[in-house]
């Protein structure tokens, strides 16, 4: 599966740092070869003495990363991306901040094996979010956003009242079921650029939750389980899309929390105060399996 | 040296004097409408009558439509309806899925090399009960080569095998709305919106920028200006990079070339700031044949596509709200920065939510940067309701109404979209007439084919395709539509002062008619036979091009 190229979908409204984010990220590679797309290059500022070279839609970096603006036509980017001699590493695609990143993960489905989605990551603005919230013109996009993420980014967080801080925090527990939460920048470049994400088996991304039927359980072990066995299970199911909560471990009881994306999965030591119980969320039939 | 052109009748559209028989011209200007004995005065002149038996209008002004029309043409039509061709040449329409293939086995007969693409336009499977077309009916046009065909909305398109082939879609275990799937698991051959198009479009002989158009094409552009009696027509949606710009100079430079074009930069693929930049620098290399310097935002997307922004109670089926297809925050920068350096801006609007988005962001912006007369132009407003038409009476805004829509699309509307009480009400230019809205009324060729004649009547009379009258109280009268069609679409361009009406001092823009608007009447505007136009004095005849 060397073939695959491995790609995280940034999505989030105006203001979220999204820029930031992409910045902090590139100059943190480490080695990798990251390719970057963004709408367009206007919004991002690079330091001139990393630009190797320039054309119209790409910017080459010293060390190897690319940045690319795919203006209306992400598809046709996408489809030069995966000509790109060497290969990137990772894929980080940067929307715009009116998009579906659900739609987007949808359609770079349409490459198949090529390009695997490996998660959304959604960036929310502490400050912004709750009068986001409550934008008639506005609250649904971001809600969607919201809903399509596997991992939601709080930002800002310095700059927001704790009133700010509480709304926001509510409100992507509210729409963002399932995704994890992180609220500080270490964590994120942590989360989107752990060098496993780009080596490991591909993880399955399932665009599904417009098309396909999903439905939620809650499964709670009556003992100490196999923890890592038991993930492995439910990532070996076809039908299982996400599952998250918390498992007393074999032997010893000791609690573990799960986060499960697709065929993704980690066991993280988790605060023994907490109650075990896990949720799954499943496709109704497994008849649209994604695998390819 | 002064020509007076004689003519059965002018329609001046310049109510102080509304008929005349004679125009005088000099160095491509008007110098009066009148009667023989008031132009004389003007000195020496030449009396051409070539026009004696023929009716002049202003040159008509289409203010919503694309370049692409002359680009589509070098494909092969297959529309339900009669097309006449940039050379003429009226083509039948396809009544039937098996006329559709014909068609294309036609075409494909012609081609020589197995692997060219067969490109075709303009399906529309509405007309055939919503006959579905699917991959195995293309393929027995060709397996080897790759063929596609745009639907008229221009948001579907139909491939062989062979495309999808290349385009790596030919596999099973695709999960998307827009890739339906056959009973195979495969897909079957329908791709919808641009997302899943995009990567096909190029392999059966698209464009990659669709809304791109070549030297070839603008040429066949100008000759359906000339068979459609237009004298000034925008190109709504174009990137404009620096080799567009200069193939559009070169083209419209050409004395030989029918039309004034007025292109619009569309706000996609570029930051607010780059965008404002880069009309800035566009604006000074206008031309008289070339307008630039005008924005064009696309605010959601449309209606029959369900990616329409509505307002309560949403689509008629219930489906979920459309897309923005930009940023409010962005939306307000471009608007209160075009105001204060005097930018012209026109928001595709098609949903009345993203209307209402228009006009409450205005307001801010006039707030912030008071501003007269910048007529900034709602381009189809399908939706809006009368509330909305005074808030955009208030703000100063012009619009610009989708006639042809409601004829092709109204039944769908009706029964489908927004349901029958908005329908009735989309595209209403007797609202706009009655509240005193600046209006046009446009085709968005190639959406539907030019020809401002047929939109006028589209307007008067709101018949949908199927026969229903679709909202009686909005229709308006054949002066309105005149109106609408010349000076109307001109001053939601700025350029009412220049074109749009025959009067001293303004072009020489003439539509050449066989027939007289006003004898035809709101029945049948639509025949009225166009003999060419003059172009700042220079006729052409649509027999000639």
């Amino acid at each position: 599966m060397s073939d695959t190229l491995p790609m995280t979908i940034i999505a989030g409204y105006l203001g979220a740092g999204k820029t930031t984010l992409i910045n902090q990220i590139l100059r943190n590679a480490n080695g990798q070869r990251l390719a970057v797309l963004v709408n367009e290059f206007g919004a991002l500022p690079i330091d001139a003495d990393l630009i190797e070279a320039q054309d119209e839609d790409l910017i080459a970096l010293a060390g190897g990363c690319v940045c690319c603006s795919y203006g209306d036509d992400l598809m046709l980017a996408l489809s030069k991306m995966r000509t790109l001699d060497p290969k990137p590493d990772h894929v980080l695609l940067e929307t715009s901040g009116v998009a579906l990143p659900d739609k987007i993960a949808a359609s770079v489905g349409l490459f198949g094996k090529d390009i695997q989605v490996l998660g959304v990551v959604v960036l929310a603005d502490a400050e912004g979010l709750p009068a986001q919230l409550q934008d008639n013109y506005l609250a649904d996009t971001i809600t969607r956003q919201l809903g399509a993420a596997d991992l939601v980014v709080l930002t800002k967080t310095d700059l927001a009242t704790q009133d700010q801080l509480n709304a926001s925090r509510f409100s992507i527990g509210r729409h963002a079921r399932g995704a994890t939460l992180v609220e500080n920048s270490s964590d994120i470049l942590h989360h989107v650029l752990s060098p496993d994400i780009s080596q490991r088996s591909p993880a399955v991304f399932d665009a599904g939750p417009h098309h396909i039927e999903l439905t939620s359980r809650t499964f709670t072990p009556p003992g100490p389980v196999d923890a890592h066995a038991l993930a492995q299970s439910l990532a070996d199911t076809d039908a299982v899309v996400r599952a998250k909560g918390h498992l007393m471990n074999e032997p010893d009881g000791a609690l573990v929390t799960l986060q499960l994306v697709g065929k993704r999965f980690t066991l993280t030591q988790a605060d023994p105060a907490l109650k075990p119980g896990i949720v799954i969320i499943e496709k109704k039939n497994n008849t649209a399996s994604t695998a390819a | 040296m002064i020509k007076i052109l004689s003519a059965r009748k002018i329609l001046t559209m310049n109510p102080q004097k509304p008929h005349a028989t004679h125009v005088a011209i000099r160095d491509g200007l008007i110098l009066g409408a009148g009667s023989l004995e008031e132009l004389k005065g003007w000195g020496d002149y030449e009396l051409d009558t070539q026009f004696a038996d023929k009716v002049l209008m202003p040159g008509l002004v289409e203010g919503h439509c694309h370049l692409q029309e002359g680009a589509l043409w070098s494909h092969t039509y297959v529309g339900f309806f009669d097309r006449m061709s940039p050379e003429g040449d009226m083509q039948a329409g396809c009544k039937n899925l098996d006329a559709v293939l014909s068609k294309l086995a036609a075409a494909e007969a012609k081609l020589d090399d197995p692997d060219a693409p067969l490109p075709a336009w303009s399906l529309d499977p509405i007309y055939f009960d919503n006959q579905r077309v699917d991959r195995a009916q293309l393929d027995t046009i060709s397996t080897t080569r790759p063929i596609g065909i745009m639907h008229a909305s221009g948001h579907i398109m139909n491939v062989n095998s062979k495309a999808l082939e290349l385009a790596g879609l030919m596999k099973p275990g695709i999960n998307h709305e827009g890739v339906p799937l056959g009973p195979d698991g495969l897909p079957s051959g329908e791709l919808k919106g641009p997302d899943v198009m995009s990567p096909v479009s190029i392999h059966v002989g698209f464009d990659r920028d669709m809304l791109a158009c070549d030297e070839q094409g603008m040429w066949r552009f100008g000759k359906l200006c000339v068979r459609a009696g237009v004298t000034t027509a925008t190109d709504l949606a174009a990137r404009l990079p620096e080799d567009a710009v200069k193939l559009m100079h070169k083209v419209t430079d050409n004395t030989a070339y029918p039309a004034r074009i007025v292109p619009l930069r569309f706000h996609h693929g570029v930051s607010p700031e780059d965008l404002i930049k880069h009309v800035e620098a566009l604006a000074p290399q206008s031309t008289e044949k070339l307008r630039l310097g005008r924005i064009k935002i696309v605010v959601d997307g449309s209606i029959q596509g369900f990616s329409a922004r509505l307002r309560a109670p949403g689509y008629y089926n219930g489906a979920p709200n459309g897309l923005w297809y930009i940023a409010p925050e962005q939306l307000a920068y471009i608007l209160e920065t075009s105001l204060a350096k005097g930018i012209q801006v026109h928001c595709h609007t098609n949903g009345d939510e993203a209307t209402q988005l228009v006009i409450d962001t205005m307001r801010k912006a006039l707030r912030k940067t008071p501003s007269t007369d910048h007529r900034f132009t709602l381009q189809h407003c399908q939706l809006a309701d009368t509330a909305q038409f005074r808030q955009i009476k208030e703000l100063g805004l012009c619009v610009n109404l989708f006639a042809n829509h409601h004829h092709y699309w109204g039944d769908q509307h009706y029964d489908l979209t927004v349901g029958p009480e908005r329908a009735e009400r989309m595209n209403a230019a007797g609202t706009a007439a009655r509240e005193g809205v600046p209006f046009g009324i446009h085709s968005d060729a190639p959406i539907t084919p030019l020809g401002p004649l047929f939109t006028g009547w589209c307007a008067m009379n709101r018949k949908t395709a199927s026969g229903r009258t679709l909202g009686e109280a909005e229709k308006i009268t054949l002066d309105q539509a005149l109106y609408a069609i010349t000076l109307g679409a001109a001053y939601t361009l700025h350029m009412d002062g220049e074109v749009g009406s025959i009067e001293a001092g303004k072009r020489a823009d003439f539509a050449v008619l066989e027939d007289d608007p006003e004898e035809m009447g709101t029945e049948r505007l639509k025949d009225t036979r166009v003999w060419g136009t003059v172009l700042g004095g220079k006729p052409f005849a649509a027999a000639d091009v």
